[in-house]
C-alpha cells in the first residue's frame, strides 16, 4: 500500500468533567503518516498539546489491538469511524486523505455519561453482566473437554456471540441508545451452551431489567448496531434474546 | 407493540379485501354491478353481532398500538441525552425504520379523517342514502365513496396516508416478528419478502381506490 502523509483539521469534543458544559475545539495536525493508527494520530496531537502547555485530550484505550473494547470514539458520524468491523485502534489513517476535516465525539447515551473529553463511564455494562449472575458448574478437577457434547452449529454461534468486546458502539449508533445488541450477545453465548442452561431464564430476565434500569432504550430493529459492531455480532441474537425473555417470563418459577 | 401491530395487519387484509369489491364495478368489467357487491359486503360487516364486536376489538387494538407506540418513542428518545454533531443518518439503518412514530402519526391523522368520512355517517349519524337489494335496505356506502373521491384534495390526502402506511409496514411487518423472537435467518428473509409483497399489494390496492373513482374507472351508473 502506498505511503503518504496528510494534514488534517480535527474537531474534538472537550469537556473538563462530568457535569461541566463541553464544546468542540479545532486542532490542526500536520505530516500524519497513512500508516499510523487513529489513536497514534491522537498521541501525536496530545504531545503537541503538552508541548504547548495545554491539557491533552482524554480518550480511552488499552490493548490497541482490537480486543478490549476501550477505544470509544464516534468519528465523522460513525462509531469507530468509517471502516467496517474495525475498532478505533485498528482504524488506520489511510482511511483519510490530505485536507480532511475529522469530527470526533464521545459515545452519546444517558447510560454512558461523559467523564472527560472523549471518555465515558461505561460501568453500566459491567453491572448488566453482573446482574446475569453465576453459572452452575462442577468444581474440582478439570473435566475432559469431550465429556460434554455440544452441537457444532451451537458452539459456533455461541463463540461468535462471545466475540463481543463490550465496546458500546451498538449503543452509540442506535437511535434509541439501546444496549440490546451487547446484551443479546452476552445472553446468547451462554444460552447456546449446556453450561448456561441451569440459570438461563433468570439470567435473561435480570439482565434485561438491569439494561432498563441503566437508562438504555429498547430495540426497534433499525439495524444500526449490527452495521457498526466491530465484532460483527448478528442482530438475530436480539430476536433470540426476545424469544428467551418471553419464554422465561411465561414459564419462570420465580 | 408487535402483537397489536400484527393484529392491525390482519385487519388490513380484511379491509382491503372488502373494499376491493368496488372493483367489481370497473367500467370495462361489469358496470352493471354499480357497487352492489361492495355495499352488500359492507352491510354484512355492519349487521352481525360478531363483526360489530370485532369492530370494538379493532378500536381497542388501534388505541393500544398508538399508546404503546408513543410511549416507546418517548422513552427511546429520552435515552440519548445530548445528541451528536454529525448524525449517522442512513448509514446502517433505513429512514423508515427510524421514522415509525412520524409515519404512525401520519396514519393516525389520516385515520381521523377516514373515520369522519365513512364510519361516523354510517354508524353514528346514519345520514347516508339508502339502497335496496332483494328487499334489504342498506346504506349506499359505494355512492358515499364516489362522492368523497371526487375532491382532488381528498384523493391526495388518501395517497399520502397510504404511502405513510406503506413505509410503516415495510419496516413494521418484519420488525414485529423479530420482536417476538424469530431469529432463524431463513425464516427472517422469508418474512421480509412476505412483508414487502404484502405491503406493496395491499397499499397499491388501497391507493387504486380513490384513483379509480376520481378517474371514473369505477363510477355509479346515473
Ligand atoms: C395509528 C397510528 C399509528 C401509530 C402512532 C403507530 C406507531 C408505531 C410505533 C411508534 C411503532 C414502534 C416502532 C418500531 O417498532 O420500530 C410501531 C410499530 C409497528 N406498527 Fe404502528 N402505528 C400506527 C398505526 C399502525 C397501523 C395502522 C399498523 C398496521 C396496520 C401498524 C403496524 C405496526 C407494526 C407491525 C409495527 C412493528 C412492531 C414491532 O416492531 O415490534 N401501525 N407503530
Ligand atoms: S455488540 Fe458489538 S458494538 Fe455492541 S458492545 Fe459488543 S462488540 Fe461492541
Ligand atoms: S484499544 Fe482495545 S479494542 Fe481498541
Amino acid at each position: 500500500m502506498e505511503h503518504y502523509t496528510m494534514n488534517l483539521t480535527l474537531k474534538v469534543w472537550r469537556q473538563s468533567e462530568k457535569n461541566s458544559d463541553g464544546r468542540f475545539e479545532t486542532y490542526e495536525v500536520k505530516d500524519i503518516s497513512s500508516e499510523m493508527s487513529f489513536l497514534e494520530m491522537f498521541d501525536v496531537l496530545n504531545e503537541q498539546l503538552v508541548i504547548e502547555g495545554k491539557d491533552p485530550i482524554a480518550f480511552d484505550h488499552d490493548c490497541r489491538e482490537g480486543i478490549c473494547g476501550m477505544c470509544s470514539m464516534y468519528i465523522n458520524g460513525r462509531p469507530h469511524g468509517p471502516w467496517h468491523a474495525t475498532t478505533t485502534c485498528q482504524l488506520h489513517m489511510r482511511a483519510f486523505k490530505d485536507g480532511d476535516t475529522v469530527v470526533v465525539e464521545p459515545w452519546r447515551a444517558k447510560g454512558f455519561p461523559v467523564i472527560k473529553d472523549l471518555v465515558t463511564d461505561r460501568s453500566a455494562f459491567d453491572r448488566i453482566i453482573q446482574s446475569g449472575g453465576f453459572i452452575s458448574v462442577n468444581t474440582g478437577n478439570a473435566v475432559d473437554g469431550n465429556s460434554l457434547p455440544i452441537e457444532k452449529e451451537k458452539a459456533d454461534a455461541s463463540f461468535a456471540a462471545a466475540a463481543c468486546i463490550g465496546c458500546g458502539a451498538c449503543v452509540a449508533a442506535c437511535k434509541n441508545a439501546s444496549a440490546s445488541l451487547f446484551l443479546s450477545a452476552k445472553v446468547a453465548h451462554l444460552a447456546l451452551l449446556p453450561q448456561g442452561q441451569p440459570e438461563r431464564k433468570n439470567r435473561v430476565l435480570s439482565m434485561v431489567a438491569q439494561m432498563d434500569k441503566e437508562g438504555f432504550g429498547s430495540c426497534t430493529f433499525t439495524g444500526a448496531c449490527e452495521a457498526v459492531c466491530p465484532k460483527e455480532i448478528a442482530i438475530t441474537n436480539i430476536s433470540r434474546m426476545h424469544k428467551d425473555y418471553l419464554a422465561a417470563g411465561l414459564s419462570n418459577e420465580r | 407493540m408487535a402483537l397489536t401491530g400484527i393484529f392491525l395487519i390482519s385487519f388490513l387484509l380484511v379491509h382491503v379485501g372488502l373494499n376491493a369489491c368496488i372493483f367489481a364495478d370497473l367500467n370495462w368489467l361489469n358496470p352493471a354491478d354499480n357497487g352492489e357487491m361492495f355495499n352488500k359486503a359492507a352491510h354484512f360487516m355492519g349487521s352481525t353481532i360478531v363483526t360489530r364486536l370485532l369492530e370494538l376489538v379493532l378500536f381497542a387494538g388501534f388505541l393500544l398500538h398508538i399508546i404503546q407506540g408513543y410511549a416507546i418513542e418517548a422513552k427511546n428518545r429520552s435515552r440519548r441525552g445530548q445528541g451528536y454533531k454529525v448524525s449517522m443518518g442512513s448509514r446502517g439503518s433505513t429512514w423508515m425504520s427510524r421514522s415509525m412514530a412520524i409515519l404512525g402519526t401520519l396514519i393516525f391523522l389520516y385515520l381521523v379523517m377516514h373515520i369522519a368520512q365513512f364510519w361516523v355517517p354510517s354508524r353514528i349519524t346514519k345520514d347516508l342514502q339508502e339502497v335496496t337489494y332483494n328487499g334489504v335496505e342498506m346504506h349506499n356506502l359505494y355512492l358515499r365513496m364516489y362522492e368523497v373521491f371526487q375532491q382532488p384534495v381528498v384523493v391526495l390526502l388518501y395517497l399520502v396516508g397510504v404511502a405513510a402506511l406503506a413505509f410503516h409496514l415495510l419496516h413494521g411487518f418484519h420488525s414485529a416478528f423479530r420482536s417476538m423472537g424469530v431469529h432463524n435467518k431463513k425464516y427472517l428473509s422469508l418474512l421480509k419478502g412476505l412483508g414487502y409483497g404484502f405491503t406493496v399489494i395491499v397499499c397499491l390496492l388501497f391507493a387504486l381506490m380513490p384513483i379509480a373513482m376520481y378517474l371514473q374507472w369505477v363510477s355509479p351508473n346515473s
